[in-house]
């Protein structure tokens, strides 16, 4: 199982310039941790689609961001969470091309190919709750 | 933060200064739109050199701009894309044909100045 270090970074998201907030913090937060460029930039991505979601979906929801340590291996824990609507059908969300917004319909199966681990859970009414961890290398 | 807008002959050059929130993306919209058609621009390069990130929702409002322009007969051109925001794109499965793209500013009003030329 997995350590957690520190209390974590929280991030109330409830509008557009929410997102870019949480995609800010997470990306310091990287960049303190000694991730690459390339992986900052994933990293402030896969936040920015997953808030992007909450704002869109749920209306407020609240990121969490927190260094995490498994064996020797060393890296940073985000997650998303909202208490809105929730997803019926999780596996049709994870797949490529479907959304029921106005959008690529691609953020949840992008995100999942940007991190190293991704969780996704959700209850229809009571939300929405993912989980990622991006390993230092 | 407002974007600035500048002409340059018959091109126009806008310079996206840090991330935009969506009512600055929108006013931005509105304004390259406005200002393309004002002077009758035959192109127009859209810098996002300075963005780290470009995610779906951002890039959906880049590709929409691009086309707005297209159908008032602006051809518009994005450049400066960073490569990890380049990476990260592909990653999340946008392969940018929604627009042109060049590598800078420089190489963004060459191509728009080679059609010119063609014409």
């Amino acid at each position: 199982m997995s350590e957690v270090l520190a209390a974590p970074l929280n991030c109330h998201v409830a509008s557009d310039e929410d997102v870019l907030r949480a995609r800010q913090m997470g990306r310091k937060c990287a960049a303190d941790m000694g991730f690459s460029r390339q992986d900052q930039a994933l990293i402030a991505t896969a936040i920015s689609e997953l808030t992007r979601n909450i704002v869109k979906y749920a209306g407020i929801g609240k990121m969490e961001v927190q260094e995490v340590i498994r064996g020797n291996k060393r890296g940073m824990l985000v997650e998303v969470s909202d208490n809105g609507p929730g997803i019926a059908d999780i596996d049709l969300a994870m797949t490529d091309g479907f959304s029921t917004g106005r959008s690529l319909g691609l953020g949840l199966p992008g995100t999942r190919r940007m991190v190293d681990e991704f969780d996704i859970a959700s209850t229809p009414g009571h939300g929405v709750d993912v989980t990622f961890i991006k390993w230092l290398r | 933060m407002t974007v600035p807008i500048l002409r340059q002959g018959k091109h126009l050059i806008a310079s996206v200064q840090a991330s935009l929130s969506d009512r600055e993306m929108d006013a931005f919209k509105s304004r390259l739109l406005a200002e393309a058609r004002r002077v009758n621009a035959s192109g127009a390069v859209i810098d996002v050199s300075v963005l780290d990130v470009l995610d779906s929702f951002g890039t959906r409002m880049l590709g929409e701009l691009v086309i707005a322009l297209r159908l008032c007969g602006t051809r518009g051109i994005i450049v400066g894309i960073q490569p990890e925001v380049a990476f990260a794109m592909v990653m999340l499965g946008m392969h940018g044909q929604q627009f042109e793209t060049a590598l800078d500013l420089d190489a963004g009003l060459a191509m728009l100045a080679h059609e010119v030329t063609l014409r």
